[in-house]
């Protein structure tokens, strides 16, 4: 039963899924995420040391808080953002792990 | 919970960098056990999924608003040493290309949100996956409460920090109390997201769910022999 365990869903369409649910996340989703501050940040206000803060040193960035420079359109400019990010991610995090990883010698995968 | 420059002094900020590139180093070792050709892949794609998810702010009332932090997940799903590794990228991207999180404070965000989140929420699913039934369903819920007991824990911490190295004058039983409070709420949400993504993976390849694996080798170990004699 373990051997024959029905069927097999290919690695492929699974990585597939993730990148597609991650990139509709970040694409569409972002949007309508709450705009309300964070945990950290609303404890900060009420405690009162939100204002201890400093200017971040790529405030000025292309992509700084989740928004495009030059894109007007709201949806639009966050959406990029949040597809180019979620890219970069999966670049760095995924070529980081690939330089990490043991080289099989003989692989025996399916796929 | 990304830290901004500011909240915490300079030698605080230094000592928890040193801490965070300690921890990685030894993460990148770590993950070399957890890592294969298609772990690899697998763990760029989780990184990539806790981004994407992190920008969804869900409301937790009163004007406050939590995300995933992830370090649970990623545990479970591509290995604690592999997880320090995904959540550091994603922080790392953040705070360089976003503005989100502190330059000066990326060591302490590391060490709240990969570190602390990672050790805690892995801890605690190991324990549990122990404890409970040897079954893949048990999986999912143990990961979620990993995943739960984790982002208080990581507002723990935070507050310890900012006891040490805090800028601002404030009273530390507030901040903890406050703290602890909206972190635990956000920790439901935390626990949702994980047990949903890694729900997910399970129902299509529970081999892949780093956590299950464990639970896997021993179910065909159990079933394997009685097979055999009928």
């Amino acid at each position: 039963m373990s051997t024959a365990s029905k069927r097999t869903v290919p690695f492929t369409w699974v990585a597939v899924g993730i990148a597609v649910v991650a990139l509709l996340l970040a694409g569409v989703v972002s949007y309508y995420a709450s705009a309300h501050p964070d945990g950290l940040e609303y404890v900060a206000g009420k405690t009162g040391f939100l204002d201890s803060a400093s200017e971040h040193g790529a405030a000025d960035g292309p992509l700084a808080d989740y928004g495009t420079k030059g894109v007007d359109n709201e949806r639009l400019s966050g959406g990029l953002a949040g597809v180019i990010g979620t890219v970069v991610v999966l670049l760095a995090a995924g070529g980081l792990a690939m330089v990490v990883r043991r080289r099989s010698s003989s692989s025996s995968d399916e796929a | 919970m990304h830290v901004p420059d500011g909240f915490l002094d300079a030698p605080t900020s230094i000592a928890t960098g040193a801490v965070a590139v300690v921890a990685v180093g030894v993460a990148l070792r770590g993950a070399r056990r957890e890592l294969d050709d298609k772990t690899a892949p697998l763990a760029g794609l989780v990184a990539a999924f806790i981004f994407a998810t992190q920008m969804i702010n869900f409301p937790v009332g009163a004007g406050t608003s939590g995300h995933l932090m992830g370090g649970a997940l990623a545990a479970v799903l591509v290995g604690p040493w592999t997880g320090v590794l995904c959540v550091s990228v994603v922080l790392i991207v953040q705070s360089l290309l976003f503005a989100d999180g502190g330059i000066t404070a990326l060591g302490t965000n590391i060490l709240l949100m990969a570190v602390t989140t990672v050790v805690v929420g892995w801890v605690v699913t190991r324990v549990l996956l122990k404890v409970l039934p040897k079954r893949v369903g048990m999986v999912a819920p143990a990961a979620a409460v990993g995943a739960f007991v984790s982002v208080p824990a990581a507002a723990l911490v935070f507050t310890g920090l900012y006891a040490i190295g805090g800028t601002a004058d404030i009273s530390l039983t507030t901040l903890a109390t406050a703290m602890l409070g909206w972190h635990t709420v956000i920790g439901l949400g935390e626990a949702a997201i994980t047990f949903l993504a890694v729900g997910a993976i399970l129902s299509v390849r529970p081999d892949l769910v780093y956590a299950a694996r464990d639970v896997i080798a021993e179910r065909d170990l159990v079933i394997k022999p009685k097979e055999s004699v009928a």
